[in-house]
């Protein structure tokens, strides 16, 4: 194993891993899961000593680095490939159409390098691998983390391997081989790939970014909802839409708004938190509509394969927060998620992924008050 | 009637840095049983106090998660495997 405790400078505010299930804690190594209850270990942060504003932010790179104080790295020189600081659009069009007042879109889709929002918590985790000595990465994914990992990894230098389910859109197969990392294509679909990678992540030292390294990795999307509070001018939305697939982009988006309410960059306030899914991957929203706080895990059915994860590893954490921020957690159908890109393109001229339809179609569930 | 388990890194310190454990078992339940003769304080970690299955662990027999299956009364035959998986995930 060639992970190395690193001594974290002053100037930063990562402190350890933090069980949140029993609230052991951690050196912060790359390890993912609780020893004592297999609960899942997230970065805890000392930021009393952190001198943050405003202006400091904005005086940073623009990228997700002028959050670096934010994130869970002890280095100077993070990995900065531009990943970060997408437009907020405000989508007049698309409002009218769903009744709604005030809607606006953060566009992932033209995130940097690769174009979704895996490039923010893969930005993170690469950076915090290097400082763990690892010298080669690796994930599990529906494509876009493939894409996302293989294309970071070039940059910084590392040794690359990716495993994915054999049935993937060809257009996300040629985005990851193009950067030229093995490719494992595995016959089954992603939960069955995922396990894989557990059962072999700890076998060759690498850094599997959403297995040994998930706990940096996941405080990435953090930065999408501090990009959102900053582009808004400091201030928190009333009600954030996010598409749901382990969850964990959705729990740290809120875990980012309360950090930045922690330390005074933004007024409190109540925000509601809703999700969308898949109709044919959909146990979270399964489980909030029949009040269970535990999932039951599917075979997933749906076109939109980067969110089509069976047994989500945050699935218990995003009911609570939909729950106690009055949210809702719902499914559309593929014909919805379809209808749902079709109609962004139309209305605000912006062409995702499944991904972006399938939130798209459930914005306009909220729109009817659903 | 010999069951292999395949045993989760963070579990390997309470079989002795094992990463497989046979066992003898025909049943999930009987086979947190014999794991924890086998390795004392392994059922603790995996189970609540109430010897449900923490909600954070999964089971697969032969690959399939026992939620697919039968829960902790999934049968057991001679010459199957048991992965143990703490739940992760992102893709
Ligand atoms: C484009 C896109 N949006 C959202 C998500 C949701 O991610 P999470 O697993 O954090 O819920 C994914 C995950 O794969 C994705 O590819
Ligand atoms: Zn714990």
């Amino acid at each position: 194993m060639t992970q190395a405790l690193s001594t974290p400078l002053p100037t930063t505010s990562l402190q350890g891993l933090k069980c949140k299930e029993c609230g052991a804690e951690y050196e912060p190594l790359a390890i993912h899961v609780c020893e004592f209850c297999f609960g899942p270990l997230e970065v805890s942060y000392d930021f009393s000593r952190l001198q943050v504003s405003r202006a400091k932010i904005e005086a940073g790179p623009h990228s997700i680095w002028r959050y670096r104080d934010f994130l869970p790295v002890t280095t100077d020189n993070p990995i900065d490939v531009g990943t970060g600081m997408t437009p907020l659009v405000k989508a007049h069009r698309l409002a009218r159409q769903l009744g709604l007042k005030n809607l606006y879109i953060k566009n992932d889709a033209v995130n940097m390098p690769t174009l979704s929002f895996k490039d923010r918590v893969v930005s993170v985790a690469l950076t915090r691998a290097q400082e763990l000595g690892f010298t080669t990465v690796s994930c599990a994914s529906t494509g876009n983390l493939a894409n996302s990992t293989a294309a970071i990894a070039t940059r910084a230098g590392l040794d690359c391997c990716v495993f994915i389910p054999s049935d993937l859109e060809a257009g996300k197969v040629m985005g990851t081989l193009i950067y030229g990392p093995t490719v494992m294509a595995v016959q089954g679909n992603y939960d069955q790939v995922n396990r894989l990678c557990s059962e072999v992540a700890n076998t060759y030292g690498w850094g599997f970014v959403n297995i040994n390294l998930r706990p940096y990795y996941s405080e990435g999307s953090k930065t999408l909802g501090f990009e959102v509070a900053e582009q808004l001018g400091w201030q928190l939305p009333d009600h954030i839409v996010a598409p749901l697939a382990s969850g964990s982009l959705f729990t740290k988006i809120y875990k980012g708004f309360r950090e930045f309410v922690e330390l005074g960059l933004v007024e409190d306030k109540d925000v509601r938190f809703s999700g969308a899914q898949a109709e044919g991957c959909s146990p979270i929203a399964t489980a909030f509509r029949e009040g269970q706080d535990f999932i039951t895990p599917v075979k997933p059915n749906t076109i939109a394969k980067s969110i089509a994860i069976g047994n989500p590893a945050d699935a218990v954490y995003a009911l609570e927060i939909a729950r106690k921020t009055q949210g809702n957690i719902d499914s559309v159908t593929d014909a919805e998620i379809i209808a749902g890109i079709k109609l962004l393109a139309e209305t605000e001229g912006i062409f995702t992924e499944t991904a972006g339809g399938d939130h798209c179609g459930s914005a306009q569930e909220t729109g009817r008050g659903r | 009637m010999s069951i292999k388990v395949l045993i989760p890194t963070p579990l390997q310190k309470l079989t002795k840095n094992q990463a497989t454990v046979e066992c003898d078992a025909a049943n999930i339940s009987e086979l947190l049983e014999s794991l924890e003769q086998n390795c004392p304080g392994i059922k603790a970690r995996l189970c609540d106090d109430q010897g449900e299955l923490r909600r954070f662990v999964n089971f697969y027999v032969n690959n399939e998660d026992i939620r697919f299956l039968q829960g902790q009364t999934t049968s057991l035959q001679d010459g199957d495997e048991v992965s143990i998986i703490p739940a992760i995930a992102g893709g």
